[in-house]
């Protein structure tokens, strides 16, 4: 747009810009990234060292004295610190939790009653003593180790199985897919009515539209949940049902859909509706194969809104589905993992990552028509 | 499963009571005011009736929707507003009265004016500048899109996202919040940040700046393209700079839409509510009046009364703005 191109600012703009979209999507990056670390290498380092390898402390329990063997009139335990891990590598080890990396790998060390313990590189260890051991239990070995990176899926697992983050899954689909489909038709007729049709009051019902545009949520709760309260205490169903949370999705997403829709049909050239008029047309039949047909974008903006909306909602959910084991959506699950096992990264980024990943899936795949969506909803006048 | 099947009946069902209903009513309307094969008084008058009666077979399911879920609702809160706990005796301005009080709505308040004044100066600042220079680069589009994601990310799943940033690990042990990693190599000290009062609500408000960027970028970009070319062309001319340009005349042509962005974050910072309830439930000072509302409405068994008292006082901070749009909207209509 501005002709300088060629100067050493461009070179300013490209980096700022990068250095801006890292800001942006770090989080994110590291969100997902953490959650397919496995959990104890996630529980001791950062996300940003994944691919190097991270050096843990860890504690072995080498087995009871039951599984010594005698070998030139000694008595030996062995075994591998790194069971199953073999490209691990030790770097120190010790006896004593107060000092758990007293001794290098290959060296000895004088276990009380006249046990040695040696430790190599690789994780091989072995106790001798000289007369026979006793005890079940066996010695604690502390060591650190570094362990190559390791990615698994088990965090996501674990939370579809153990964490309810499946059954939740389910409850955001059965809450966002209705909430977002019934509100599309009442408003659009409405806002064939508003946009297209003449009758007394029209100006003024399309400024209570603009004006409950912006009505806060938190106005409506309370007298809302009193209503749904008595009547469901009225015709003894339970006052917190799917039916009631559409219809209060539907209530809440209204206003924005009717004007949306409506600035979009107004713009649409009055000469198609005249003519279909003279030709006898009535007006459920211009809006039925004209107007909804021409309005897809509009259409389609909304839903993606409506459909983000209800899929990221927590506060209506919890107040009009309540807060029972059953009925969380996905973003109350989270809400309550987040207190339940707040230091458990591993559930919490599988988890959290769950929740994100469809709204992530439309955006990326509908862009187009959020951007449209926004820019009809939000610059008036050009 | 059981309940993905009664979700697919139930959205069918509600989708056919939807369209039966508009074509049942409508098709009646023809039946009993026919106008079609029909001529001279009797057609005209049934058209006439028709024509009247019709938009509001249209609009009736929406009114009827909005009138329950939203403007019966703020009349009834306001009623509440003037009542007790149950919302059964009547007690005055006490409500209001107590609030003014409290030293946690206080903090609400206090806390809720540094997110007004932070939050959308933060965002539509980021916006615009992420808007000016992504349209020179030929990458632009791309670096819009990943910006613009966090804006389909929800305030939890944010909050999460920023809590794992944020995490800290006493001094020694290896951080893994990205923040206290840096502290640390920068030399300093890692700190609890969620638990440092005042700092705290900016900590927070970084959540929502993330997310409402892309939604002000987009918003303004689209703006910036539709400045004419001629007016920065004849800049150009005239000698201005790059700078000079964008200050000078790029701005003052999009105040109007700098406007519409920031009061729409501005509204929606007034409701946040999720990413308080996420990161501090309100703790260590850092409760807005959004959560302490739905604080209210559960604590202890709910108090309707202070409840309906503190959505009154959001809803009292959004009318200008809602008068504002009223406003713009009458004029553009009458423009048409």
């Amino acid at each position: 747009m501005i002709a300088s191109a060629r100067s050493p600012l461009v070179w300013v703009v490209h980096l700022s810009v990068i250095l801006l979209v890292l800001l942006w999507t770090l989080p994110t990056a590291g969100l997902l990234i953490s959650s397919l670390r496995d959990k104890d290498q996630l529980a001791v380092s950062g996300w940003w060292t994944a691919l190097s390898t991270s050096t843990q402390s860890l504690v072995y329990r080498a087995p009871g004295a039951d599984k010594q063997v005698e070998k030139d009139g000694k008595f030996v335990i062995s075994g591998n610190l790194l069971e199953g891990q073999s490209t691990g590598q030790v770097s120190a080890f010790g006896f004593n939790s107060r000092e758990p990396v007293a001794f290098q790998p290959g060296q000895t060390a004088d276990l009380s009653d006249g046990e040695k313990l040696t430790v190599q590189a690789d994780g091989t260890f072995e106790i001798v003593s000289d007369k026979a051991m006793e005890g079940t239990r066996g010695q604690r070995i502390f060591y650190t180790a570094a362990v190559p990176p390791r990615f698994t899926i088990d965090n996501y697992i674990e939370v579809m199985r153990a964490e309810g983050i499946g059954a939740s899954f389910i409850n955001s689909l059965t809450v966002a897919i209705p909430s977002t489909i019934i509100p599309i038709l009442v408003a659009a007729f409405a806002a064939y009515a508003l946009a297209w049709m003449k009758f007394p009051g029209r100006a003024i019902l399309i400024a209570v539209v603009v004006g409950l545009l912006v009505v806060p949520l938190q106005m409506s709760l309370i007298p809302l949940l009193k209503l749904y309260n008595g009547v469901g205490a009225f015709l003894g169903v339970p006052a917190k049902t799917y039916v009631g949370i559409w219809l209060a999705h539907m209530g809440f997403g209204l206003p924005l859909a009717i004007y949306l829709l409506r600035n979009y049909m107004a713009g649409l050239p009055r000469e198609i509706m005249e003519s279909a008029r003279v030709d006898g047309a009535s007006d459920f039949d211009i809006f039925v194969k004209i107007i909804l047909p021409l309005s897809f974008p509009a259409l389609a903006s909304f839903a993606i809104f409506q459909f983000l909306w209800t899929w990221n909602d927590l506060l209506v959910a919890m107040v009009f589905l309540g807060t029972g084991n059953d009925s969380l959506v996905l973003t109350g699950r989270l809400v309550n993992l987040l207190g339940s096992r707040g230091g458990n990264w591993e559930i919490l980024t599988a988890s959290a990552f769950i929740t994100i990943i469809v709204p992530l899936i439309v955006f990326f795949s509908l862009q187009r028509y959020l951007v449209r969506g926004l820019l009809a909803g939000s610059v008036k006048g050009g | 499963m059981q309940q993905l099947l009664f979700a697919v009946t139930t959205m069918a069902a509600g989708v056919l009571a939807c369209v039966a209903y508009f074509y049942g009513t409508n098709w009646i309307l023809d039946r009993i005011f026919p106008s079609k094969g029909l001529t001279g008084k009797v057609a005209s008058r049934n058209l006439r009736i028709t024509n009247t009666i019709r938009p509001w077979l249209f609009l009736g399911p929406a009114m009827v929707s909005l009138t329950i879920y939203l403007i019966y609702p703020v009349i009834e809160s306001v009623w509440l507003s003037f009542h007790d706990k149950s919302g059964q005796a009547f007690v005055g301005v006490s409500n209001f009265n107590w609030m003014i009080n409290d030293g946690e709505f206080r903090q609400s308040i206090y806390n809720n004016f540094l997110w007004l004044l932070v939050v959308p100066a933060a965002a539509t600042f980021f916006g615009l500048i992420i808007a000016a220079l992504t349209d020179r680069i030929w990458w632009g589009n791309i670096a819009k899109t990943l910006i613009f994601m966090p804006m389909a990310i929800s305030f939890v799943g944010a909050s999460v996202i920023w809590k794992f940033i944020y995490d800290f690990r006493p001094e020694g042990s290896e951080q893994i919040g990205l923040l206290n990693a840096l502290v640390v190599a920068f030399g300093g000290s890692p700190e609890a940040w969620m638990t440092l009062p005042f700092w705290n609500n900016f900590f927070l408000m970084v959540i929502l700046i993330w997310i409402q960027t892309g939604f002000a970028m987009v918003i303004l970009s689209a703006a910036l393209r539709g400045i004419p070319e001629e007016t920065i062309e004849a800049a150009v001319i005239d000698g201005a700079n790059g700078l000079q340009i964008f200050f000078k005349i790029m701005i003052p042509q999009i105040w109007g839409t700098i406007a519409v962005v920031w009061t729409t974050i501005t509204i929606l910072v007034l409701k946040v509510f999720d990413i308080v309830l996420a990161m501090t439930n309100g703790q260590w000072q850092s409760q807005v009046l959004a959560n302490l509302m739905f604080d209210w409405m559960f604590r202890g068994g709910g108090d309707f009364g202070r409840g309906a008292a503190i959505a009154v006082v959001i809803m009292v901070l959004v009318i200008p703005i809602m008068v504002w749009n009223i406003r713009n909207a009458a004029k553009e209509m009458e423009g048409r």
